[in-house]
């Protein structure tokens, strides 16, 4: 997300915050993206947009908060669940289209497409731009389901 | 009972008499020795103790570790390299809040290789949560060693005796050394709260995740600092059984004195002799003797100093790129005062060059030309140092 | 909750607090009819969330959807499925 900001002319940051982390955990991760250079290294209390990768994790955590007025909720659910109510979504069922183009339930860069519908920050060709340059051969595969999302991404 | 013994021997016989129940060491030059007479203690029956043989320090502190963990009294001693090898586990010692005492025989490290004395080593692991208390005679070994484990498991914090190697630990000197029976009655049998015990399970060492990792540094730098008031008090009941205490600082003739020497270990007794030499003539000369390193005893630092016009902060080590360790943390205890004395760091005695009265007068007659004149032209002087034999 | 010093845990056991399943895409599904009682999965299965048995019982307050058990049987009598709650 933040390369493809960097291509269209932003100045970008993007990091993790490691927990105890192993593959499937829950993690976060925060992007900065702006006009202007980005000198803080604090983490994002207060963001635009909040993009969730596991609808499970809705009811654990306040996925919203902090959340700016305004601000989007970007989740990868088959349905919108009952306590993001009176929040701003998008939805899209990441998993499964991952699943079906790319043949396992990683949803990140299928999410991507999610994110560039929603916020319309980023173009979907800058963020396809970014995934050929990172992936190579496995390119085709993840632009396609960024493609997916971007179009069936439903924002309400 | 007086004895004449080597500084060595009455860290081992100290430990002794504390009924130390593990010991893990490695010998290593001039440490050697304790080491030695331990071992001999426990093999003629003595000493009812463990002794833990390992193929390196980090490992014998690791054994202490693991040992102070089942809530016994562990006991290492090291030396120059030896303390450096070990400096991992220090950070864990302290972390785990167990009471280790370990003694250190001060020696130079290398490059280039030198068994001789210097403080480098035990000042360059200051920062690592262990108390630190320096011995200016064998006397005070024996005596700082007993205290430090009263001090140790009172407080949950390892401790370190530190005595300049080979001018202590292979001089034989006269030592009072008391009965078992007095240092039992000022040395209770240890009990650890939290002692590893399958009937009683706890976790020790657990992850410090950055909600929790800061507390737990705040907690440990509270207790390092407020240790100050616990090694008075154990010193004041020490000398009570005794009839010998040394204080957090020693203040030797400085009350009047313009000029102020500042030093730690065997170079105070010099200094005395300076310092009353230097009197019989009129001269206004004195010494302040810091006992404890860590905690840094700021307010009685100020205290004992912030009358002088000129101090004169006498040290074997230097933080390279910066100055001598006493001398960075003297400057900057007088940090937000409104009148600070003078100082000038004197960098003497490495690796064993002698430090003779000549060199110390030396050091005082430049201190005198800056309380005179009120300014210092050289922070930091390397005293007694051949300067053809570095001359570009 | 008061820090105790050098970070000790005092409370035996309350890693189980943390309950690991509360994140996951796929969860196991057992087919007992498949299932020989064999004991592979609850050997493999790295957080001990599954029991012993013929067939097995899977605690889903810890288990992370990890498969590892469906790929360690030997009779493929456990599948991953999507979407299980606990």
């Amino acid at each position: 997300m933040a390369e493809a900001a960097f291509l269209e002319g932003n100045y970008c940051q993007a990091f993790p915050f490691f927990g105890a982390e192993r593959r499937g955990a829950p993690v976060v991760a925060f992007t900065r993206i702006d006009k202007r250079p980005i000198r803080t290294h604090e983490q994002v209390y207060r963001p635009n947009y909040v993009v969730v990768l596991d609808q499970t994790l809705v009811e654990s955590v306040d996925v919203a908060a902090g959340l700016s007025p305004g601000g989007i909720v970007i989740l990868n659910s088959k349905k919108a669940p009952e306590n993001l109510k009176g929040k701003k979504i998008a939805i899209v069922d990441a998993t499964k289209i991952a699943i079906e183009t790319l043949g396992v339930p990683i949803t990140n860069t299928t999410m991507l497409g999610a994110l560039a519908k929603a916020t319309g920050v980023v173009s979907l060709e800058s963020i396809a731009k970014v995934i050929e340059k990172r992936f190579g051969k496995l390119a085709e595969k993840n632009i396609n389901a960024a493609k997916r999302a971007f179009e069936e991404t439903v924002i309400s | 009972m007086m004895r004449i013994i080597d500084g060595n021997e009455a860290v081992a016989l100290a430990a002794k008499l504390a009924r130390v129940k593990v010991i893990s060491a490695y010998p290593i030059t001039p440490q050697t020795t304790v080491v030695e007479k331990l071992a001999e203690y426990i093999s003629n029956g003595e000493l009812d103790a463990e002794f833990i043989k390992v193929e390196s320090e980090h490992s014998a502190m690791s054994a202490c570790i693991g040992a102070a963990a089942t809530g016994v009294r562990a006991f290492t001693a090291t030396s120059s390299q030896g303390l450096l090898l070990m400096s991992e586990m220090l950070y864990v010692a302290s972390g785990l809040r167990l009471p280790i005492v370990m003694t250190n025989a001060n020696r130079s490290v290398s490059a280039p290789l030198s068994i001789w004395c210097d403080q480098q080593d035990s000042m360059t692991v200051r920062d690592s949560g262990w108390i630190q208390l320096y011995c200016e005679n064998n006397q005070e070994i024996l005596d700082t060693t007993i205290q430090a484990f009263r001090i140790a498991e009172e407080l949950l914090l390892p401790v370190m005796v530190c005595y300049d190697g080979y001018i202590l630990s292979h001089t034989l000197e006269p030592v009072d050394c008391p009965e078992q029976s007095e240092v039992d009655a000022f040395l209770p049998e240890y009990h650890y709260p939290y002692a590893l015990d399958p009937e009683k399970p706890v976790t020790m060492g657990p992850v410090g995740v950055p909600e929790y990792y800061m507390e737990f540094r705040y907690l440990l730098q509270k207790a390092v600092q407020e240790s100050k008031a616990k090694i008075v008090e154990i010193d004041h009941e020490f000398k009570k059984r005794f009839g010998r205490g040394y204080g957090i600082l020693e203040e030797y003739r400085s009350d009047d004195a313009e000029v102020v020497i500042l030093t730690m270990g065997s170079l105070s007794s010099s200094c005395k002799e300076i310092v009353d030499s230097l009197r019989q003539r009129g001269e206004k000369v004195g010494l302040v003797k810091l006992k404890s390193f860590r905690p840094f005893p700021t307010e009685e630092i100020i205290e004992a100093l912030g009358r002088a016009k000129a101090v004169a902060v006498v040290e074997k080590d230097i933080s390279l790129g910066h100055a001598g360790g006493l001398f960075i943390d003297t400057a900057a205890a007088f940090v937000n005062t409104r009148e600070a004395p003078l100082m000038i760091n004197f960098i003497c005695g490495l690796a064993g060059r002698d430090v003779t009265s000549a060199l110390l007068e030396q050091a005082v007659r430049e201190t005198q030309r800056a309380a005179e004149t009120g300014r210092v032209e050289k922070k930091i002087r390397w005293l007694g140092l051949q300067e053809k034999l570095v001359e570009e | 909750m008061k820090l105790k010093p050098g970070a000790v845990i005092t409370e035996p056991g309350n890693s189980e607090k943390y309950e690991t399943g509360g994140w996951r895409t796929f969860c196991p599904s057992v087919d007992p009819a498949k299932c020989t009682g064999c004991g592979l999965c609850w050997l493999f299965c790295p957080e001990a969330a599954i029991s012993k048995g013929k067939p097995p019982k899977i605690d889903l307050r810890y288990c992370k959807g990890c498969g590892i058990c469906a790929n360690e049987c030997p009779v493929k009598a456990i599948t991953m499925k999507e979407g299980c709650r606990q």
